[in-house]
């Protein structure tokens, strides 16, 4: 079969699973947002919890819940990771270093994962089991709590409330997931991932040297990495590691894990606001930006411009054998467009263009599909500042959903759209701007500016792949970043409740034979074209000085 | 807002403890126990011994470097070469000089080892995988190490281009991945065909 046909295949066989589970995941998770009856179990946390599950919290009250709950997750984190020493499965490592420790615990309870450091050297299985992965499940479970809650800022009207913050995360952790990642995991057992608790084999190997094939609870924690669109890998080399990826299948199902949540969630929101046809355009608008960056870097990559690759003949540096420039660059887009950031080869040594796109789709917001609940999220934020920005075009109050669209949620709005570009560029012109930080970088010149530009960008989007030259274990880069991830995270999060509890509050307006309609393909192109207007005058400047003045 | 976020700590840490039981200790456990009842094998990591001693993972690559008589790896960046205590990639840009001098330096290397014109050697025998583990090269490549391997070896280049073919995947399912030759189970079956002991 020729490679093109192959590659097209193999990105077609996605689609179709992704279609194939949109429908039925998108109302299942609807319909346990919504549902009033509690399942035994959720019972049992509930009272172990301490909260009364019919009550409801006004905006300011979840978004306390949210902060109080992150909060916790990374003080426990930071301590666990420092006394690892002293528990068991450490593997003789010790405490992990206060400032590398900090930068962790903020990376995964903000759905980063940013590893500056090597799992592998690092972190014993008990961290990687009973902290990292805890994470993994509940940042990505806070993620969507926050997109549902947004959703009710738009179907309820004239109340405060906007639900329960402890009620949906347990719903969301207990009924969608736990069950996805424990199927998950059992497909990544059968396809050769490890699952164990071995400290290291030893191995003779043939030219007579000594290899220690590590071991880990490995499955259980691959699964959800990418199920949570977390991306922190147990293993220094990601989703490039045989162990977490060890063939073509579970390479392609890995993919499909990291955009299962984001997809589906287009239609539980077309379900929840009663017009699924709202869903379809949101949905659109992402499948046309991943499609259009798959078919773009994985041509750049075929055609492997560069000095070094094209000396080589092809650009597989970075690149697993079993995987090849095709399912390389489909996992790149996916894990760059969904703040996963698990890498299954190094975007480093993509070429210079198809580098400098995977940083552009960061730089879009994560919302091609985005994250678990920050993509929907994201892309309403967009859809909002898209039907203000045609209203002024045609002179009518704007309108979303029948919710009015005032001073005070443009407000928002505006600053949820400034807020990561203001942290991406400062954090970036500061490290740039210092010898001492800049020795951090491995190369010189536009390459080197692309590093720092994407560690900035990673952390502020908390999708948490890298151009991993970046000597990111500084203390500048542990701090800078940590405040990057924070920043990035929960600024956005609570401007989106304050939307939500601004939209809830509200009365319906009636649809005149003025409204805009925000379900047909002229919304799908207007949107499409607000977000990639809004990134690309914002980076347009940084990305002519690093990969486009590296790649062309 | 300060004072709703204190007073939401309690649930916060009761819920973080609860959820930590969960999903940091039951689920992975359960897990476990269904992977090593169910595939063993595969949840140990895909052990390959050879008498009883364990000579490494078939999803796992080793070096065989300075050893003509074994098919080669590709370059690796994990460590000192195929450690999986310190997986990695080069992280090395498409314009690098020190890429591109490391390029230049493999392909006469390889050349050289193999006889193949210096134009010719394939791509995965110049740049380094993203794990610094991959147990696989191309089929292009094993195919331009099969004369010296045999002629090493004293077996016939038909024996080694069978054995080439019997370790060669192709797509799964015929459009999932790249087609590719697993080193390590090659050049174990090498060493059962020439009949040597190490």
């Amino acid at each position: 079969m020729p490679d093109t046909l192959a590659g097209l295949l193999q990105v077609g066989a996605l689609i179709a699973a992704l279609a194939l589970c949109w429908r039925p995941l998108g109302d299942y998770i609807a319909r346990s947002l919504t549902t009033d009856k509690d399942l035994k179990v959720e019972r049992g946390i509930y009272r172990l919890v301490g909260v009364d599950a019919r009550s409801e919290q006004r905006w300011t009250i979840y978004a306390a819940s949210v902060l109080a709950f992150s909060a916790v997750g990374v003080v426990l984190l930071f301590v666990l990771q420092r006394v690892q020493e002293h528990l068991p499965l450490s593997l003789g490592f010790p405490g992990v270093e206060p400032g590398l420790a900090f930068n962790t615990a903020v990376s995964f309870v903000t759905n980063t994962n940013w590893q500056a450091y090597s799992g592998e050297a690092t972190m014993g299985h008990l961290v990687q089991m009973g902290g990292l992965a805890v994470q993994n499940f509940v940042s990505a479970a806070v993620g969507l709590c926050v997109a549902v809650a947004l959703i009710r800022g738009f179907v309820r009207s004239r109340t405060d409330v906007l639900g329960n913050f402890w009620v949906d995360l347990v719903r969301v952790v207990v009924r969608i997931l736990l069950p996805l990642a424990a199927v998950g995991a059992v497909v990544l057992i059968l396809t050769g991932v490890v699952q164990n608790f071995s400290g290291g084999v030893d191995a003779s190997t043939l030219a007579g040297q000594h290899q220690t094939i590590t071991g880990g609870p490995v499955a259980s924690q691959e699964v959800i990495k990418e199920l949570g669109t977390n991306g922190g890998g147990f293993y220094n080399a990601n989703s490039a590691h045989p162990f977490e990826n060890p063939n073509p299948f579970s390479n392609v199902f890995e993919i499909f894990l990291l955009m299962l949540i984001p997809v589906a969630l287009t239609r539980t929101f077309g379900t929840l606001v009663g017009d699924r046809r709202q869903g379809l355009a949101v949905l659109g608008v992402m499948a046309t930006l991943w499609g259009t960056l798959v078919l773009a870097v994985t041509a750049l990559e075929v055609n492997h411009h560069g000095t070094a690759l094209q000396a080589a003949g092809a650009a597989m540096e970075g690149k697993e054998t079993r995987f090849g420039e095709w399912a390389s660059a489909l996992f790149a887009v996916s894990t760059t467009g969904t703040s996963t950031g698990a890498v299954n080869s190094f975007h480093s040594s993509y070429t210079g263009v198809g580098g400098g796109a995977l940083i552009f789709n960061m730089g879009l917001g994560e919302v091609a599909p985005g994250g678990v609940g920050s993509g929907l999220y994201g892309m309403l934020v967009l859809a909002i500042m898209a039907v203000f920005i045609a209203g002024l075009m045609v002179g009518r109050t704007p309108e979303y959903l029948r919710k009015k669209i005032t001073g005070r949620e443009i407000k928002l709005v505006s600053l949820y759209i400034l807020t990561m570009p203001l942290i991406v560029l400062i954090g970036t012109g500061i490290a740039m701007s210092f010898s001492s930080t800049r020795a951090s970088m491995l190369s010189s010149g536009p390459h080197g500016l692309s590093e720092v530009l994407y560690g900035f960008m990673s952390a502020a989007n908390n999708n948490g792949s890298a151009f991993g030259g970046l000597s990111a274990n500084t203390n500048f880069y542990n701090t800078a970043l940590a405040i990057a991830m924070l920043l990035g995270r929960f600024i956005p999060i609570v401007l989106v409740l304050a939307l939500a509890g601004s939209f809830g509050r509200q009365q319906k307006v009636p649809e005149t034979p003025g409204t805009l309609p925000t379900h047909g393909p002229l919304f799908v192109v207007m949107l499409t074209g607000v977000t990639v207007i809004v990134a690309g005058l914002t980076f347009f400047p940084v990305l002519a000085l690093g990969p486009l003045a590296e790649g062309l | 807002m300060f004072t709703s976020v204190l007073r939401q700590l309690t649930p916060a840490l009761r819920a973080m403890v609860v959820l930590t039981v969960l999903l940091g200790l039951a689920y992975p456990l359960a897990l476990t126990g269904f992977a090593q009842v169910v595939v063993p094998g595969r949840a140990d990591g895909s052990l390959v011994k050879r008498d009883g001693v364990v000579v490494g993972s078939s999803l796992i690559g080793q070096s065989f470097a300075d050893q003509p008589q074994y098919f080669q790896s590709r370059p690796s960046a994990a460590g000192d070469g195929y450690d999986p205590l310190a997986s990695s990639a080069s992280n090395l840009g498409p314009e690098s000089p020190d890429l591109l001098a490391a390029i230049n330096e493999r392909r006469t290397a390889a050349a050289a080892l193999d006889g193949t014109p210096p134009a010719d050697v394939a791509p995965d025998a110049l740049e380094a995988s993203g794990s610094g583990l991959d147990p696989h090269i191309s089929p292009r490549y094993a195919g331009q190490q099969v004369d010296r391997v045999a002629r090493e070896r004293g077996l016939s280049e038909s024996a080694v281009r069978r054995l080439v073919e019997k370790y060669t995947s192709g797509r799964t399912i015929g459009f999932l991945g790249e087609p590719r030759v697993n080193v390590l189970l090659l050049n174990l079956a090498l060493d059962r065909a020439s009949g040597t002991a190490d």
